[in-house]
């Protein structure tokens, strides 16, 4: 196997783990959040937008751990200096 | 594959290149400022308004009120810089009902540009309302210990912010793009919808958090308690003026037993 393969491999199964592994984290962790944020609803409706307001800030922060992880997996697929590199040198040879 | 306006150039000469990003930035500018501009030149202070100024009367108002309620004394001063970050951003996402347009904040450089302003307003407000030495103090706050952590907190919440806009831009116009070349007409238009919410969404957080920053910079801050007592004097006024009027007529019933 000659390292063009290799490196595409690599690249693919990575990106697709990545992805898959690191949404799974934040999904809970949203879960979590918006079934915390009901139940204090619930108990204090008076409180209503405050509690709404810090429920959606808290999930943009969670939810950017699977931006993190959704531009790491854009990369690999398509910007991946490794892949550029390797296909610039086959094409130089 | 087209990740970011980046890609599409309209002009070219040496390393000077006039791509998309910076053509939809400055279009998005001239829209902004020139509307505003003409909305503004007969301001009317009566009940008769015109119905644009009445539309820049509640989204001030609203800017206001949020920046008043995250806890910053006056909500005036941090209007102009934090009001202009949440028009930009909201108004990048909402002209994608233009064909043809791509918000620039779908650009890496546009939202790290964002977010390194944020990175200098911080300690800009931070000194003018503390001194130097009460805000590098600050860092010091729990522990000196704490002061490399500080330090890389302040630089990965710079990078977080910059990042989070753009992926959930960049990932509504790569849906969008990847959508139209699989599926007929109505599943696009759902999802375009949807990254008209995200975008909206996206704004209001990069906003609020900028504003987070700032009063966590400006001040120490005020307890929860403090906060959620707020509304509750309004709360307790009000049920003191309507139990104002129960009393009354309990005296007159046991004078007429």
């Amino acid at each position: 196997m000659d390292s063009t393969t290799l490196i595409a491999i690599a690249s693919i199964v990575t990106a697709g783990l990545t992805i898959a592994l690191g949404s799974i984290g934040p999904a809970l962790g949203e879960g979590r959040a918006v079934a915390t944020a009901l139940s204090s609803l619930a108990q204090q409706p008076d409180a209503a937008t405050t509690i709404t307001r810090t429920l959606f800030v808290g999930l943009a922060m969670i939810e950017s751990i699977a931006i993190y992880c959704f531009v790491v997996s854009m990369i690999l697929i398509f910007a991946n200096p490794f892949w550029n590199h390797i296909i610039a040198h086959a094409a130089g040879k | 594959m087209h990740l970011s306006p980046d890609d599409i150039v309209f002009w070219q000469h040496g390393f000077l290149k006039l791509n998309a990003t910076i053509a939809y930035t400055w279009g998005l500018m001239l829209v902004l400022a020139v509307g505003s501009k003409l909305v503004t030149r007969n301001l009317s202070t009566g009940l008769a308004r015109s119905r644009w100024q009445n539309l820049l009367e509640i989204v001030v108002t609203a800017i206001n009120g949020q920046i008043a309620e995250v806890g910053l004394r006056q909500p005036e001063k941090y209007l102009g810089f934090l009001g202009t970050l949440f028009l930009f951003v909201a108004m990048a996402s909402l002209f994608t009902v233009v064909p043809g347009y791509e918000p620039p904040t779908g650009s890496l450089s546009t939202t790290a540009a964002l977010a390194i302003c944020v990175f200098v307003a911080v300690p800009l407000y931070g000194i003018e309302d503390r001194g130097v030495g009460g805000y590098l103090r600050a860092y010091l706050k729990p522990t000196f210990i704490m002061l490399p952590f500080n330090i890389i907190s302040e630089l990965s919440r710079t990078l977080a912010l910059a990042v989070r806009l753009f992926g959930n831009m960049m990932s509504g116009t790569m849906i969008l793009a990847i959508l139209l070349t699989v599926t007929p007409f109505i599943f696009p238009i759902a999802m375009s919808a949807l990254g008209l919410l995200t975008g909206m969404v996206q704004a209001y957080i990069f906003f609020i958090l900028a504003t987070v920053y700032i009063a966590a910079a400006t001040r120490t801050r005020k307890t929860t308690t403090e906060v959620v007592a707020e509304p509750k004097p309004d709360a307790e006024a009000k049920h003191k003026s309507e139990g104002k009027v129960e009393p009354e007529p309990k005296p007159e019933a046991k004078f007429e037993d």
